[in-house]
């Protein structure tokens, strides 16, 4: 995988992991040109195109687009169990998660991508082992730090 | 503001984004967002004593800035200190700050590193994935330096944890993609491979991704994956849904994993072990036979990881392509998908199905779908799978259903999206090439385009039907008779009128004798239009009317009259206007004869692969094209597997700094004279016999005319260049002439056209596709050229040289391309030698031999006595001094077997002059004896650099005298 994006209907990102070196520049760029190519798509209509010399995979869910950029020979359907994926292992830890979580937590949101994908390809496809490390993770914070400002 | 549900609510932060949010402005945001920038930095910098909470806070603040788009320049130095925090959340936003935002700070870089190190010794499997995931986020060169040899040790080691050996495989990989060179799994292979078997499944899902990469890039050592990969494929698709566990996704086993060992398996040929095949083959199998079964789950994710898999497996089957029964299942399969209500799933089979189109196995198979599909392209919502749905036409034509799948095509281009018309346009136009079986259908079909889609009939398109037509007497006179009817519409598009006016100024006497397309009524038709259209078009319409005045002599006066008028002769336009006067002159001066002979009908084009299939790939790239030629591409492809990589680094121009290399502002401008088809015209240039290896070459070694510069350096005049890894051989081959092929392989012929005059030299140079597929990424070290080189396409690039000192070793030239996802990288010398900026000098014998004897001290002279190669053949010897850029001087020297030449060699710093002289051993026939004295020509003393010319021009003469290949 290339990168990944999670974008608003509105068109605001809310998400990108790029997983090979790229300009910053070109970066903009090319999330304001397949934004509006995705966002311009109708719901009936398939989740693959083509885009450059990449395939994108994308779903929307709720308010949220999740976009995936794949290699020409890579499985277009078992990318939309990733996106698939993804979100379930958002909402289990968010608890049924919403927009508003991402952007709050967008660190988590981060954290848990990186448990689940790494370098674009899928390091475990186990929920329970990407939320074991995530949650150690939190139960280590709690120990050590007890809140407030 | 939502509650945070766990872990470590930072506070401020909540509020800081809840800030950002309720901003009505972008001014506002700017605003908010550069109080809170003054406030991290005087935090920052004020108080010392920042708690890690605190920094991990603005840490993470400046991220969420970063993040939504602005700019930040500090911090980087508190998310380093993050890092060595014992704090796992504090460690862990340091992490995510460099991994976002890394800079490469090479100071910054060492600490990261360091902190990197120590985690990763921690032995502390939390802290080892943290240090893992940063290296494979940032993934940068000094990373892999620093760790490529440390983590195959961490993946195999026998007491990692299982979590740490999954981000280290892929964490090797990510470095493996960035710098193959330092990854060297050597010893570890084995090990590796065996990850295959791990009893945890998310280790296998880990592994399997690395072990994919390195298997692409070095088959042989990886094979034995092969039976690996069976083995547990088959125990996955055999086994019940629930034995899994937390790797059974929907209902399905191990979705990712069998794809993922699918693909795997896509790197090897059939396995060669029968049992292991049998395996395999019932894997296969019980995949088709699934897809068969009731779903378990009416989830669209069941169906979706299952389908996931039957379609690598069919990509698989087709892979193998030796199977007639699973081709044929999988194209049964797909039929079914192809009437899917589920949109992706027509997608997915329609693009499929192109690939079984191509195996003589399924192409039958695929062909029976034909109404399926037609019925697609007609009433999908949807325009990516319309598209498909074209592609899948395309692959499926043949002789058979070529009539019936292009008058689809045509009649849905009327109201086909604007979007894939341009390619739609061009595959209907190779199809009716290639299928033709009656040319006045070809060109009925082609004008129909024009008609229908002419905006988007492309360059290439018409020039061909041109070729083809001139090529084929028995469509001349139809394709004449055709183009003036269509000419009849009033409003007809440009590029019918460029077709009509070419047809018609070459072909018009054929459809004379009918009163009703007389020539004079052939030429008002033409002339009607002549107003509407663009510069170009008219530049071609006027060579069309002075054709015509050879084809018709009784339309020269009105013709004269037109070209007369004010807006021809004296058009604003330099190109019109040119065209208008010379063709006037030309009509009015010569006679008959020189008309007609000046004016012949167009000699038939050479016959090669044709353009607009190099135009659709690059639109569509190497899936787009027909089955053949797509095997071709893949078996070019793996020949060049590993061989193709050459080490070397990727230097630029370094090795001489005394020629210096610019860009003009302008690019070469063909100059196309009609009959304009450049792409497919060979022009013949005088210098073209330089590039013949014969020996009986004949002395036309004249200074390259300036005059055409178009050099096709695929014509047949070239010489065979052997496909050599550098190109020493090519590089000497131009010491005595200027254009050649420099370089040839399998892939790319690189050609090169050079002229120089005094110190300055301007080199053309012409980057050929050999192959069918496209080139990706090219890159010279020269100068920006377009990154997508077509397949059979030529791609042309301007150097101006300029010799500043005397130099010895020639610039460097570094080509980097992808060719079908291996890199190809080459280093090349320019053909730019010393004696490139030689200016011939004309002197007497009295003069010569006066210098001559001037230049008598050792410093002055430098000498060579070397045996000649090959006979010594005086018009040869001849040719290659006067290649050599010098003037040879005739009846100068006493002896007659001798040869003199002087000439200047002009560089910026200074001018040098030389003497030569070639004193051919007759007797022995063997040696030559080769003197050059030299003179620093401005008032400088002869100082090292002229005593360094005179050795180059000995050597450069010498290598010129040894390497038969020179002339």
């Amino acid at each position: 995988m290339r990168f990944m994006l999670l974008f608003s209907r509105q068109g605001k990102l809310r998400l990108q992991k790029w997983y090979t070196a790229t300009a910053e520049r070109d970066k903009k760029k090319m999330v304001r040109e397949l934004m509006q190519v995705v966002l311009a798509r109708k719901p009936k209509m398939c989740s693959f195109l083509e885009w450059r010399d990449l395939k994108i995979v994308y779903k929307r869910y709720a308010s949220l687009y999740f976009c995936c950029a794949v290699e020409e020979q890579d499985n277009e359907l078992i990318t939309l169990e990733v996106i698939h994926r993804f979100v379930e292992l958002l909402d289990k830890y968010f608890g049924s998660v919403c927009e508003l979580d991402i952007i709050f937590n967008f660190e988590k949101a981060y954290f848990i991508l990186d448990e689940f994908l790494m370098g674009g390809e899928i390091q475990d496809t186990s929920k329970k082992g990407v939320l074991k490390a995530i949650e150690q993770a939190d139960l280590l914070q709690e120990g050590v730090w007890g809140g407030g400002v | 503001m939502p509650a945070v549900s766990k872990g470590d609510g930072m506070r401020g932060l909540a509020v800081f984004i809840s800030d950002i949010r309720n901003c009505k402005s972008k001014e506002a945001e700017i605003k908010r967002i550069n109080k809170e920038l003054a406030n991290i930095r005087s935090k920052f910098k004020g108080d010392k004593a920042l708690d890690g909470y605190s920094k991990k806070k603005y840490v993470c603040k400046l991220l969420f800035i970063f993040l939504l788009g602005h700019d930040i320049d500090f911090g980087h130095m508190e998310a380093v200190n993050l890092l060595s925090s014992n704090k796992y959340t504090e460690k862990q936003i340091g992490y995510l700050f460099i991994s976002v935002l890394v800079n490469s700070n090479s100071e910054l870089i060492r600490l990261i590193n360091n902190a990197i190190k120590n985690d990763l010794s921690s032995r502390n499997p939390t802290f080892m994935c943290l240090a893992l995931h940063c290296i494979a986020n940032v993934g940068s060169r000094e990373m892999a330096e620093a760790f490529a040899g440390e983590i195959p040790r961490i993946l195999v080691a026998g007491d990692t944890m299982d979590s740490v050996k999954q981000s280290a495989a892929l964490c090797l990989l990510r470095l493996y993609r960035t710098s193959p060179d330092l990854v060297l799994m050597g010893e570890w292979t084995s090990r590796v491979v065996h990850l295959l078997n791990d009893q945890h499944m998310g280790v296998v899902t880990a592994a399997i991704s690395l072990i994919t990469c390195l298997s692409q890039k070095n088959p042989e050592e990886f094979k034995t994956c092969v039976s690996l990969a069976v083995s547990r494929l088959s125990r996955i698709v055999s086994s019940a849904s629930t034995d899994l566990q937390d790797y059974t996704y929907y209902f399905v086993p191990a979705p990712w994993l069998s794809c993922k060992l699918l693909r795997l398996l896509q790197c090897y040929p059939p396995p060669e072990d029968g049992a292991v095949k049998g395996r395999l083959v019932e894997c296969l199998e019980t995949i088709l036979n699934k897809a068969q079964e009731p779903p378990k789950s009416k989830k669209v994710q069941h169906s979706n990881a299952k389908n996931a898999i039957l379609f690598e497996a069919i990509a698989l089957i087709i892979h193998y392509d030796s199977e007639p029964n699973l081709l044929v299942r999988a194209c049964n399969q797909l039929g079914q998908f192809l009437q899917h209500r589920e949109t992706n799933l027509r997608y997915l089979a329609l693009e499929s199905m192109c690939t079984l189109a191509s195996s003589e196995f399924s192409h039958e198979a695929v062909k029976t779908h034909i109404e399926t599909v037609i019925n697609a392209l007609k009433t999908e919502r949807d325009v990516s799978v319309r598209q498909r749905a074209a592609d899948l036409l395309y692959a499926m034509c043949d002789r058979s259903n070529a009539k019936q799948i292009v008058a689809e095509m045509l009649s849905y281009l009327e109201t086909a999206d604007y979007s894939i018309r341009e390619e739609m346009v061009l595959k209907v136009a190779i199809l009716a090439e290639k299928y033709a079986v009656d040319y006045s259908w070809y060109v009925d079909t082609i004008l129909n385009l024009i008609r229908i889609a002419g905006d988007y009939v492309s360059e290439e398109v018409w020039y061909r039907v041109i070729q083809i037509v001139i090529n084929r007497d028995d469509v001349q006179g139809y394709a004449a008779k055709t183009v003036f009817e269509a000419l009849q519409a009033p409003a007809c598009h440009e590029n019918m009128v460029k077709v009509g006016g070419y047809i018609l100024g070459e072909f018009g006497n054929l459809i004379a004798g009918d009163p009703r397309s007389s020539p004079l009524v052939q030429f008002n038709l033409l002339h009607s239009k002549f107003h509407l259209c663009s510069v170009p078009t008219r530049a071609l319409l006027l060579s069309a009317y002075i054709k015509f005045i050879n084809l018709f002599p009784e339309t020269k006066p009105t013709i004269q009259e037109v070209l007369r008028c004010d807006s021809q002769i004296r058009n604003s336009d330099v190109e019109l206007q040119q065209r208008a006067v010379e063709y006037l002159k030309l009509s009015s001066i010569a006679s008959t004869d020189v008309l007609a002979t000046v004016l012949e009908e167009m000699p038939p084009f050479p016959e090669r692969e044709s353009s607009i299939l190099a135009k659709l790939k690059k639109k569509k790239g190497p899936g787009a094209v027909s089955g053949n030629e797509l095997e071709e591409g893949k078996r070019e492809g793996g020949e060049l597997n590993g061989a193709g990589e050459r080490p070397g680094d990727s230097s630029a121009i370094g090795a001489s700094n005394a020629v210096r290399l610019h860009i003009p502002t302008h690019s070469l401008n063909y100059d196309i004279i009609y009959p304009p088809p450049p792409l497919f015209q060979s022009t013949p240039s005088p210098s073209a016999d330089l590039l013949g290896l014969r020996s009986a070459a004949p002395v036309s070694a004249a200074p390259p005319s300036a005059g055409s510069l178009l050099v096709d350096v695929f014509s047949e005049a070239g010489p065979a260049a052997p496909a050599a890894g550098a190109n020493d051989d090519g590089f000497l081959r131009f010491v005595c002439k200027n254009n050649g092929v420099l370089f040839e392989n399998q892939l790319l012929q690189i050609g090169v056209k050079s002229e120089y005059r005094q110190n300055l030299g301007r080199m053309y140079l012409f980057y050929g596709n050999k192959t069918s597929v496209q080139f990706v990424n090219f890159t010279t070290t020269l100068k920006p050229v377009d990154p997508l080189v077509e397949g059979g396409a030529q791609v042309q690039q301007v150097i101006n040289i300029e010799c500043l000192t005397v130099f010895s070793d020639a610039p460097l030239l570094n080509i980097k391309f992808r060719y079908g996802g291996a890199l190809q990288n080459l280093t090349l010398k320019l053909p730019v030698a010393i004696n490139k900026f030689f200016q011939p000098t004309e002197m007497s014998s009295h003069d010569f031999f006066q210098r001559w004897k001037q230049l008598s001290q050792p410093q002055q002279e430098a000498q060579k006595i070397f045996k000649a190669n090959h006979a010594m053949d005086t018009e040869v010897l001849k040719a290659k001094l006067l290649g050599l850029g010098t003037a040879l001087l005739e009846k100068v020297d006493p002896n007659p077997d001798n040869f003199v030449c002087a000439g200047v060699i002009q560089t910026k710093a200074q001018q040098v002059g030389c003497l030569l002289r070639l004193e051919p051993n007759a007797q022995a026939q063997v040696h030559t004896h080769f003197p050059v004295r030299a003179l620093g020509l401005e008032s400088r003393p002869l100082g090292v650099s002229s005593v360094t010319t005179l050795s180059l021009c000995v050597s450069v003469v010498h290598h010129s005298f040894i390497c038969n290949k020179c002339l």
